[in-house]
Parts: structure tokens; sequence; C-alpha cells
């Protein structure tokens, strides 16, 4: 490992302060368990790490009139716990409890999951689905964006020299709404994603769904959100000829890489599938609410 | 390369040291306390022999800076037992012969403890789960997981009795 400096400053301004004047190539910390990775094989050599779980405003969880407000550096595991939110968020909170193990869950974070740009990221899918919005930090101000435009490409995101992601706006849910989050593994646990779907919901009286947001892991460069997925399920009361559509959709959306985890064929064909349970859970919580 | 300076808590001591920047909890821990049950099996997060309490939640001591400790409290196996008195735990894992070469069992020892902590009464599923972060390439996991139950089952009368 080659980092020269570890500084933790404690306001938001001072940390975009240490990452505006470092030399190029700082990085920021939040629960380290992909840079520590990264520093240990030697991919990264960043001459600063900016460790951000010294700023309040990035460590807390904040229930607001319109939701939650969320610190990018909370981990998965202190969002779990939060009773509040699991209750509200089931899908996001299974999804957090799929990344790794007790130990990685503990640390890492929202904004790292999000911002490590992995394409089978278990979290982003879920987020994307619920709606959620992320403010973005940086020296010429802060920006609020969907979640679904942060990543580009396998680990590239549109975040600029100096800005990192502070906070996550998680909206209350709607009535009668639901979420749901599946992966598919070859195993029961500590595994990456091969596919995934995150999928959230709301049904009206009559059981028609009103509105719905699908998303899909691993089964292309980024988190995709598939607006014809949605289509699929809007005005149907989720029949199977609604989720055939549902699973046909996904699958047309799938460009997944070829690779030991998961053909292409076998990626878009379960990305069709766990869209479909998906939706299926998703509207048992919706009719729950 | 300027040093860092920690000033945390280890197993209830107060520790200060200066340390590179870039070390992390587990270098430090090994190699400047001379704390070495703790043991690198990955370096990466994937095995969890390094498994240590900080501020009394399951990490992986090599996925932590050491400099992030300022501040916090850590407890590694060493500070599991009471004196000489051992753990419940770590006895069970005796008396049930739940290790083969010892690699893995302090932090499958430090991590059960974190789940009775929060939950006394777990099923065997959610030991199985909890515990799927730590690694052992000896015995299978049977004898572990038998050994944390029955831990868990004593403890429980300890607390009724004790």
């Amino acid at each position: 490992m080659n980092a020269v400096e570890y500084a933790k400053p404690q306001s938001i301004d001072d940390a975009i302060r240490c990452l505006t004047n470092a030399p190029a190539g700082a990085r920021v910390l939040a629960g380290g368990t992909d840079l520590l990775v990264q520093l240990r094989a030697g991919v990264v050599r960043p001459p600063l790490i900016v460790d951000l779980k010294g700023i309040t405003e990035l460590r807390r969880i904040e229930s607001t009139a319109e939701g939650f407000r969320v610190g990018a550096a909370v981990a998965g595991a202190e969002l779990s716990e939060h009773a509040e939110f699991s209750n509200q968020w089931p899908g996001i909170t299974e999804a957090f409890n799929l990344i790794g193990s007790t130990q990685i869950q503990g640390r890492a974070t929202l904004g790292g999951n999000l911002c490590n740009g992995s394409p089978a990221a278990d979290s982003v899918p879920a987020l994307i689905a619920a709606g959620v919005r992320c403010i973005v930090v940086g020296p010429s101000g802060s920006r609020e964006m969907a979640v679904e435009d942060v990543v580009t490409a396998p680990g590239k995101t549109v975040l600029t020299t100096g800005e990192f992601v502070s906070q996550f706006l998680i909206p209350a849910r709607a009535a009668h709404s639901g979420d749901a989050y599946l992966r598919f593994i070859p195993r029961t646990e500590m595994d990456i994603a091969v596919a995934s779907a995150g999928v959230c919901l709301t049904l009206n009286a009559a059981g028609v769904c009103t509105a719905a947001r699908v998303s899909l892991g691993a089964v292309a460069p980024r988190a995709l959100l598939v607006a014809a997925c949605a289509e699929a399920l809007v005005g149907s009361t989720l029949d199977d000829a609604a989720l055939a559509k549902l699973a046909a959709a996904a699958s047309a959306a799938c460009a997944p890489i070829n690779d030991k985890r998961g053909t292409i064929e076998f990626r878009t064909k379960v990305a069709g599938v766990l869209a479909r349970r998906a939706a299926t859970i998703a509207a048992q919580r919706a009719r729950g609410n | 390369m300027a040093k860092h300076h920690v000033t945390t808590t280890v197993n209830r001591e107060p520790v200060e040291l200066l340390c590179d920047p870039s070390a992390t909890l587990l270098d430090v821990l090994r190699d400047e306390l001379g704390l070495i049950g703790s043991k690198e099996g990955c370096g990466t997060g994937d095995c969890g022999a390094c498994s240590v309490l900080m501020d009394g939640r399951l990490v992986c001591a090599c996925l932590v800076l050491a400099a992030e400790a300022t501040g916090h409290e850590i407890t590694t196996i060493e500070g599991i037992a009471d004196g000489n008195t051992l753990h419940t735990l770590q006895q069970q894992f005796l008396e049930d012969a739940a290790l083969q070469c010892g690699i893995c069992t302090p932090g499958f020892i430090v991590a059960a403890k974190a789940l009775l902590d929060r939950n006394p009464d777990p099923t065997e599923t959610e030991v199985r789960f909890w515990l799927a972060g730590n690694l052992c390439r000896c015995t299978g996991y049977d004898k572990i997981i038998r050994a944390v139950m029955n831990a868990a089952a004593k403890m429980r009368e300890e607390t009724v009795h004790g």
C-alpha cells in the first residue's frame, strides 16, 4: 500500500477542500471494503485518502416529511437495523442484506456501493426502483440527481474532481406500494449477482398497478431503469399476461457480458424471471400496505 | 512518509501509536501491538480470520485502516477471555473439537460473540448465515456451528442462574 496521507475532515466543505487541493488520484474513503482491496492489490495508489466518516451529515439517518435522508457513509447494516426504514422499504433492506458477509455489511456504505460503479452492486437496482435521488457536493456547489444517473460504465461515475455523494433522498413509500429485490447467485450467500432485479410498484383499490419502476443489475455495463418493464405492469392487475410481458421486456433490455459466472443467454433469461418474481413479491407487499 | 498518530482503545486498554497512513488495523494489531491472535488469511475481507469488534460491530481488521481506529473501541480475540478464564465460546470450541489447524478459530469466536451479544438464542440457520463470512478449510462447519449453538445454550443458562 502506498497512500501517503490520511485526512478525516469534519465537514463537507473541509472534505471538498482536501480533495480539491490534493494531487491527482486522491480517493474518498467511506466503508473501505472496495478501496482497501484496491490499495492492497496496487490497483490504486492515492496520494491522499479522505475519510468521510467524520462528517455528521454523511453518517446520519433522518426521517423527514418527504421520507428519509440517509448519509452516504451510513453502512448497509445500519440502514437495515433502522426499524422504520426497513419496514417501509423491505426491498432496499434485502438488497443491503445480500452484500457480502456480516463483516462487510457493517462497513460497506450506500455511497460506496453506488460510486464503486460495479454493474452487479446489489443495492443499486433496489435504490433505482424506489426512485431514490442523491445529493452530490463539490467545489462548484451541490446538485441533486437520480441514482440511475450516477454510474456511466463499470467503475465510472459522473463525479468530477472534488465531488462526492453526500446523502441519499429516499421517498416515503406511497400508499398501497411495495418494493422487492432479488438476485441470482449459484449459492445462498457471499457471492456476486449474476443477474438481479429491483421492483417498486403501486396498486389502486381495485388492485390495478398505477405506477411501477423496474431496475435490472449485472446484465449491462450499469444498472438499468427499464421503462418498457414499467409499461408492462401499469394498467394491469399483474395477471400472467402482464408478468409475461414484464419478463420479455426485462430480457429484451439486457446487454450482459459472457463470463464464468453466467453466459449471455443465462443472464438474459434469468433477468426476466427475477423481474417477474420480484414484481409478484412487491405486489404482495403493496396489497398489505 | 509522515506517520499518522492513532489514539484508540484495544481490549479496554488505551493505546497510542504512530503508523503508516496506509497500514491496516490488522497490520498494527499484529506487528505493532503483538496481538497475533487475529490472522491474515486473505487480506481482502473474504475469509474472516481477522474478525474483530469495532464499537461492538463485527469487522474485518484487514479492511479497516489503522488510522480509522482513532476514537473507537477495538476488541480482539485476546480480549474475549476474562483473565485466565476462557469465555464460554472458547471453552465450547475446545469441548466440541470445533477446530483443527486453528487459523480460522479466533475469527469464528469473535464473530460468534458478536452474534450472541445481539441474539442470545439464534436458530442454526441464523448462526450459519451470520458466520458465512468466516471460512474454515479444515473441518467443515458442523462442529463449529454445534459449538456456537451449545455455547449459546450454556450462556442462556448462565444468564438465568448467574
